[in-house]
């Protein structure tokens, strides 16, 4: 039917979790991505990994942007991660960290399902066209 | 329906909140297959009690929807929630952010909380939010939360999908006049005052009270019937029910007045036993059977147009596409109503040769 013209539009959603109070880089990002034409849901600050995931699976997300700089990644993040498996969400979203993440702590993420990490002074444009180019195909 | 829509309407079914999710995006997608997997829906609709929450921008209405589903699930019921946010004009981008104001409830799956974009045009927005809506009543939930986007006027095709409508006034906006204009304040079956601890409330409250005095007639949600509803050629019925107010009180609402301080939740218990008080006038007035015929006669509606409007597209692209036909007209050459009238034509002609079969 000539009607149903498909109307896709990449979803995400930009999370703050843990203690960490700064929000400000969250919402630039996600005035970038509403200006690239992205539906974007923001979490909000402070928000536990199950909060995420509850926001990730009910919002059907391409994308989880998860923007953090407390140093907590390495507990937080992997939470995320089993919780978006155990609703089996993992495979078809595409997460991606932003933040102060030293380059030791970067495998250990990236084996946790992680797909990229954009440390401090990663262009907005690059972030926009990782997501364009990776964004899961449903 | 395909294998894969299959297994997602069986998955929803069975309560797997992913289902629900996947369902919802190939609704707003209108990804292939997307209508039979609709109608497939439909079949398993009809139990969830469904509110329209409206108002301006700042009103307050995700924190007191926030409130309302805490104070549903503390009574033991199912919610879902469908948060309605504006999109760019230019990019079609969106920031949803009402999620953020529903914190009451975060960790609790049995609130499922689903943001919209107003993505699209000519009634696509009430379409897709209609069509959500089923998935949730299908998925079992009991009670459907649609929060809007708080603009205005076309608030009001997004909330004939709900069987009560709660319009919220914040204290101080505007004087007596804008209670006289037609529009939002016309489709409320309750007035939520709300953030009525601020200077200005009881002026507000009095200002709408006297609003639904004047309406002596009873226009206002008079027997369930909005005023938005007119064009529906229901004022045959809506006339009948008027008169028999002063016999049957029953049969008339009265829009009550609630006052709430959704941040606090002082009110929100008021505010659900009036929710409930305007679902039982539904059904002990008649009227809900008649809203939701009137409402499936607007899906019809609106799918018929949808469609017509998809086939004028692809015909318009046949006669050389929209930009050239504008510059024709810019260049003096035509006008919109002759090549209105052109492009139309084979249409007519074609329905005219339908009935000319008919009449055989």
């Amino acid at each position: 039917m000539s009607s149903e013209q498909e109307q896709e539009s990449i979803r995400c959603l930009v999370a703050k979790v843990g203690l960490d109070g700064h929000d400000r880089g969250a919402h630039v990002i996600a005035r970038a991505f509403r200006d690239a034409g992205f539906e974007v849901i923001y979490s909000g600050l402070h928000k536990a990994p199950e909060e995420i995931v509850q926001a990730a699976v009910q919002e059907d997300v391409d994308v989880l942007g998860i923007s953090i700089l407390s140093g907590a990644h390495d507990t937080l993040v992997p939470k995320i991660m089993d919780g978006l498996e155990e609703y089996g969400a993992k495979d078809d979203t595409l997460v991606l960290v932003g933040g102060v993440i030293p380059d030791e702590d970067r495998p250990e993420l990236e084996e946790a399902g992680v797909s990229a990490i954009f440390g401090p002074g990663t262009s907005i444009e690059e972030t926009i066209e990782f997501v364009r180019e990776n964004a899961p195909d449903r | 329906m395909n294998a894969d829509n299959e297994a997602l309407l069986e998955d929803l079914l069975a309560g797997e909140h992913r289902a629900l999710a996947r369902v919802i995006s190939k609704i707003e997608n209108r990804a292939p297959g997307y209508r039979d997997l609709v109608s497939a829906l439909y079949a398993h609709t009809g139990d969830a009690s469904v509110v329209g929450i409206t108002g301006s921008p700042g009103a307050g209405k995700s924190t007191l929807v926030d409130k309302l589903a805490e104070e549903y699930r503390d009574r033991g019921e199912t919610v879902g929630i469908i948060a309605i946010d504006p999109s760019s004009p230019f990019t079609g981008g969106a920031v949803l952010g009402d999620r953020i104001r529903m914190a009451s409830t975060v960790g609790d799956m049995d609130v499922f909380v689903r943001s919209m974009s107003a993505r699209g045009t000519l009634g696509g927005l009430s379409t897709a939010t209609a069509d959500a809506v089923k998935a949730m009543d299908a998925f079992g939930k009991d009670r459907i939360i649609i929060e809007t986007v708080g603009a205005g006027q076309n608030e009001i095709d997004i909330v004939r999908t709900a069987d009560t409508v709660a319009v919220l006034v914040p204290p101080g906006s505007g004087d007596d006049v804008q209670t006289l204009k037609a529009g939002i304040l016309e489709i409320a079956d309750v007035f939520v005052v709300n953030k009525a601890d601020r200077p200005g409330a009881d002026r507000t409250v009095q200002e709408l009270r006297e609003m639904i005095e004047l309406d002596s007639g009873g226009g206002f949600g008079g027997g369930g019937h909005h005023g938005a509803d007119a064009t529906s050629d229901q004022s045959g019925t809506a006339v009948s029910t008027r008169e028999a107010t002063e016999d049957e009180p029953s049969d008339r609402w009265t829009t009550p007045i609630v006052e709430t301080v959704a941040t606090d939740g002082t009110g929100v218990e008021t505010f659900i036993d009036e929710l409930a008080a305007h679902q039982s006038h539904l059904v002990d007035s008649g009227t809900h059977a008649e809203k939701a015929r009137q409402r499936y006669a607007e899906e019809i509606r609106t799918l018929l147009r949808e469609d017509v409007h998809a086939m004028l597209e692809s015909e318009l692209e046949r006669a050389g596409g929209i930009d050239d036909l504008a510059d024709a007209v810019h260049r003096g050459e035509t006008d919109p109503y002759t090549i209105a009238g052109d492009v139309l034509e084979p249409v007519r002609s074609c329905l005219g040769e339908l009935e000319t079969d008919r009449d055989e």
